[in-house]
């Protein structure tokens, strides 16, 4: 009896075991020894931690992953201040097919690749695009603008690529607030800073903290909105990674710089919970 | 236990599965190229005369070099680099797969240019390449509204201030370098006197940045950008300015006078390739005068097919005519291979000046 | 007069009316509540108690009329500055804070100085039997500490007046019993003016020194327990409050005082009754039993009938009895400790009541 229970909680297990190991053990696994080799000479590998130092001695790379962090958790924060008082709309003021509808709009620019999403910006903002034209009909300025390629357009891309991964949760976390502990809150004298500040915002802590990780994983390791929205000063750490793997053929740096990508912003969000007091656990399940 | 509907189903799939592999045995030619290289017309023409079908992947170099270094070899049957992506990859990561020149008709080629390829792409004494398709790059000017760019440098004038573009990959420093006196291909065979000369022309280009819109990389973007006026001046291919100058007389393209870089995209077979007759096939059947005359049209740049310059179109000739006189032509620097390790300098160079401000 | 009354009442609704659309949820109230009472509104669910209550606290505004604290009128004054606080039905206490940082709150907001605050939360808790609570989680408490917490963080802002919407319908039985005794203690001992809604008589009754009796969206009567329960203005208050027989029937008229029940009995009032229809209420402790006709002999209504339920409830039991010329079984108090007290199912008993127990109300 016990035996054959054994073999079915194998079975029943298998696939996620061979998901795991095959789709996200295994493979970095082979990033992590590839990252532990460097070129000698043509076809000749040694095993040694020359692709980090040269990471944190070049300054040009941990300076593009600075500027890369510290954008994303830019990005995060106007995200979260963007998507909180849309997701208090959602789920404390819509009601029924208002609702939906409104989910169903933050959902509607996911229905097209991020690709098209970003050409669709670029549209809007280059200098003989709509706003550029928009403004000069109503006089505003007197020449075409170029609002593409710099730091801005890359964040408002972002930004929008991130708005609907904040919203859902933080959605789902107000949600389960109760309408009367917000009435207490208002008849125990507190004003409407008050309340948001003790009653509703700690009660949507665990959606914030898990709409952030994922924005922020999301943004830090975002491609093409930088590579096509960015200007010529801003690189992006992923176009780091990309350049050394196809344009350099440098593997085993690439492969270092991924796993510094993976290590580095994991340190940032395990910063940020410490910081909000948050455990992994009570965000995930809010996730 | 499985029901009789299941274990039906099953059977079915498993019949499906054994068809779809048959059909896999049929024969096959797995090609890696560039857009517009391999048009309809050709690969239905060749399906016909010789019942093998062709299996199309589009790609660039650098993609093209890494999806082989990633199966070491396997994948495709055949590929198209440019000639000096040859020599340093074989060296350095063992990709291709020598050819045997006994099976190509070398009267199809232009003499010059195969012998030329052939040295260039020589490693150990054996041949890795032949030649296809070649082009320049140089200048695509809007002549009206920047008159007054004839060379590279030119892009950095403040008359184009905000409205001149190049792609930040490689031929621009090899561009800036020829144009600023240097010899880059001459510094090849030394990294020293190579990374010195770089630094120097990374130097030149971060200055020019404040008048560059942007760092173009898709072609449509540029052209696009051309069209509108947002940019007036660029360093791109010869194509891309004869397309535009068919639409928009205004727009050259233009041989810088320090010189268009020359580049020819070769065929070469993957060291694991599974199919190198079918290769060879397709490589004679493309230099024949008539195909190689259609895929230069399609690809709107000229072939190394002897022969087929006499069947091409008069539009293309009229403009390339215009492009290059007898000196431009004389003063097109060809592309030597690349030695391993000057890609390591150039991107660090290139990396630098993406993302200094 | 007026003055005077205003000068005592903490509380005064003038025609106060509420519209939801089409919908009239309280309709043309006017109230007043004497300082330091426990005023209770009594009313089944939807009969407009809570949207009146909410009135009050501010959560809603009315659509006429005037809400009146201490004589200074409330409308157009948010919830967050009136006098009043609340203690919601589910209780509402703050999961996100601890049971002292729960009571300290409204103090936060007041800008009361943080020491002081906390100094003043832990003397309430004390004070609401809950000493050393202060670092508990709320969700760590049983039913009856969170109702105390849920009250202390209403009674530390020494507010002029509290409403209590229903805090007592999430217990069980046994911790509701003793929870209206503690509550009525604490109004006492606080002597803060309590406005409490419910739809149970019981808690009412027991609780309130005056309750308003809501139906429809109106009060039907404003009153003490004990004139409602003996002196009812309307049939519903009849009905709604306390245990009670209900007859329809017809006055004889000309003068008389016989109603004919629509089942076939006759019965006598004090009143003359008009010849229209009418309904009788009698109380079931108004109704006297005897196991011989003789001793009901003074009554002007005596009947005959035959048990056909004993509900027994210890101090509150009952008889069912099966009684010719009545639509219904008659409810009559079984006395624990009369000779009556081991009747059984079908035994044949008398019956009878006095003309001042029944109440007769046109229908």
């Amino acid at each position: 009896m016990k035996p054959a229970r054994n073999l079915t909680l194998f079975l029943l297990l298998a696939p996620a075991v061979i998901w795991l190991g095959l789709l996200i053990i295994l493979p970095h696994v082979e990033i992590l020894v590839l990252s532990l080799s460097e070129r000698v000479g043509p076809r000749v590998y040694k095993f040694g931690f020359g692709n980090y130092l040269e990471f944190f001695t070049e300054p040009l790379y941990w300076r593009t992953f600075a500027r890369t962090a510290i954008m994303s958790i830019l990005v995060t924060v106007i995200t979260l201040v963007l998507a909180f008082p849309i997701a208090l709309y959602i789920a404390r003021v819509a009601q029924g097919r208002l609702k939906a509808m409104l989910l169903l709009l933050c959902l509607l620019p996911f229905w097209v690749s991020e690709l098209v999403r970003t050409l669709g910006w670029m549209m809007l903002l280059r200098e003989t695009g709509l706003i550029s034209y928009l403004l000069q009909m109503t006089g505003l300025v007197g020449q075409p603008v170029e609002m593409l390629y710099n730091d801005g357009a890359v964040i408002l891309g972002l930004v929008y690529g991130g708005l609907l991964f904040m919203i859902v949760p933080l959605a789902n976390a107000l949600e389960s607030l109760e309408p009367s502990v917000v009435e207490a809150g208002y008849d125990l004298g507190g004003s409407r800073w008050t309340v948001l500040r003790r009653i509703v915002i700690p009660h949507a802590t665990p959606g914030i903290v898990a709409g952030s990780i994922i924005v922020f994983m999301l943004t830090v390791g975002n491609f093409a909105t930088p590579v096509l929205l960015g200007g010529k000063n801003g690189l992006w750490f992923t176009e780091q990674i990309y350049a050394q793997f196809i344009t350099r053929f440098n593997w085993p740096q690439g492969a270092a710089f991924g796993m510094l990508l993976l290590v580095l912003s994991s340190a940032i969000v395990w910063a940020g919970l410490r910081l909000s007091g948050q455990s992994l656990g009570t965000t995930l399940r809010q996730a | 236990m499985l029901t009789k509907r299941a274990s039906l189903k099953l059977a079915t799939a498993f019949a499906a599965l054994m068809i779809a592999g048959g059909a896999q045995a049929a024969e096959k030619l797995r090609l890696l190229t560039w857009a517009d290289y391999a048009p309809a017309d050709v690969v239905q023409q060749f399906t016909k005369e010789t019942g093998i079908e062709v299996e199309i992947t589009l790609s660039n170099n650098e993609e093209m070099i890494s999806k082989l270094r990633a199966t070491q070899g396997a994948g495709f049957d055949l590929i198209q680099p440019s000639q000096d992506r040859i020599a340093g990859p074989q060296q350095e990561f063992g990709i291709y797969k020598p050819l045997d020149l006994s099976k190509l008709k070398s009267d199809l080629f232009i003499a010059s240019m195969l012998e030329a390829t052939k040295k260039n792409t020589t490693v150990d004494g054996k041949v890795y390449g032949v030649p296809h398709i070649w082009g320049t790059d140089g200048l695509v000017v809007n002549t009206k509204a920047a008159p007054n760019v004839a060379d590279y440098p030119d892009l950095c004038s403040p008359a184009v201030a905000g409205k001149s573009s190049f792609r930040a990959k490689r031929p621009t420093l090899i561009a800036f370098a020829f144009a600023n006196g240097m010899d880059p291909f001459a510094a090849y065979k030394d990294q020293k006197q190579y990374a010195d000369m770089m630094e120097k022309v990374g130097a030149k280009l971060a200055e020019c940045k404040k008048n560059v819109k942007f760092f173009w990389d898709g072609k449509d973007q540029l052209l696009n950008a051309l069209r509108s006026g947002e940019v007036v001046a660029a360093m791109a291919w010869d194509t891309g300015g004869w397309k535009l100058n068919s639409e928009n007389p205004d727009i050259k393209f233009i041989a810088p006078k320090s010189g268009a870089l020359g580049w020819v995209d070769t065929f070469a077979i993957p060291a694991k390739g599974r199919n190198d007759d079918a290769a060879y096939k397709w490589i004679n059947f493309n230099m024949r005068p008539e195909i190689a005359a259609k895929v230069a049209a399609s690809a709107g740049n000229f072939t190394a097919s002897n022969g087929a310059d006499k069947l091409m179109q008069g539009k293309l000739k009229d403009q390339f005519a215009e492009s290059f006189p007898k000196a431009a032509i004389d003063n097109i620097k060809w592309y030597p291979a690349v030695p391993a390790g000057i890609e390591e300098i150039e991107g660090k160079v290139l990396d630098r000046l993406k993302a200094g401000s | 007069m007026r003055a005077a009354m205003a000068s005592s009442s903490d509380l005064d609704l003038v025609a106060v009316t509420k519209r939801f659309g089409p919908h009239l949820a309280v309709n043309d109230v006017s109230f007043s509540v004497t300082r330091g009472d426990f005023f209770s509104i009594l009313g089944p669910s939807g009969c407009g108690k809570t949207t009146l209550m909410r009135m009050i606290a501010g959560f809603e505004d009315p659509t006429s009329g005037d809400i009146r604290i201490r004589g200074k009128s409330m409308v157009g004054v948010p919830a967050n500055r009136r006098p009043v606080n609340m203690v919601f039905q589910s209780l509402a206490l703050f999961p996100m804070m601890s049971v002292g940082e729960n009571v300290a709150y409204g103090l936060n907001c007041r800008g009361v100085a943080r020491a002081e605050a906390e100094q003043r939360a832990t003397r309430m808790l004390e004070r609401v039997g809950l000493k050393g609570f202060a670092e508990r989680r709320v969700t760590a408490l049983s039913g009856g500490q969170r109702q105390r917490v849920a009250i202390a963080r209403c009674l530390v802002l020494e507010p002029t007046l509290v409403l209590l919407d229903e805090p007592l319908g999430a217990l069980d039985l046994k911790l509701r019993e003793h929870m209206k005794i503690e509550l009525k203690q604490l109004q006492s001992t606080f002597n803060t003016t309590f406005a409490y809604i419910t739809h149970d008589q019981s808690e009412a009754l027991v609780m309130s020194d005056r309750i308003a009796v809501m139906n429809q969206g109106r009060f039907e009567q404003v009153g003490s327990p004990r004139e409602l329960y003996h002196n009812p203005a309307t049939p519903f208050v009849a009905s709604f409050v306390g245990e009670t027989n209900r007859w329809s029937g017809e006055g004889g008229g000309a003068g008389g005082t016989d109603i004919r029940l629509a089942a076939g009995a006759t019965v006598h009032s004090t009143g003359i009754v008009p010849a229209k229809s009418v309904l009788c209420f009698v109380r079931p402790e108004a109704v006297a039993l005897s196991a011989n006709a003789e001793s009901l002999a003074s009554l002007p209504n005596r009947f005959e009938g035959r048990v056909s339920a004993v509900l027994f409830d210890g101090a509150n039991s009952s008889l069912l009895i099966d009684t010719q010329g009545f639509d219904q079984p008659i409810r009559a108090v079984l006395p624990q400790a009369g000779p009556l007290a081991g009747i059984e199912v079908g035994a044949s008993i008398h019956l009878g009541w006095t003309a001042d127990a029944m109440k007769v109300f046109p229908a």
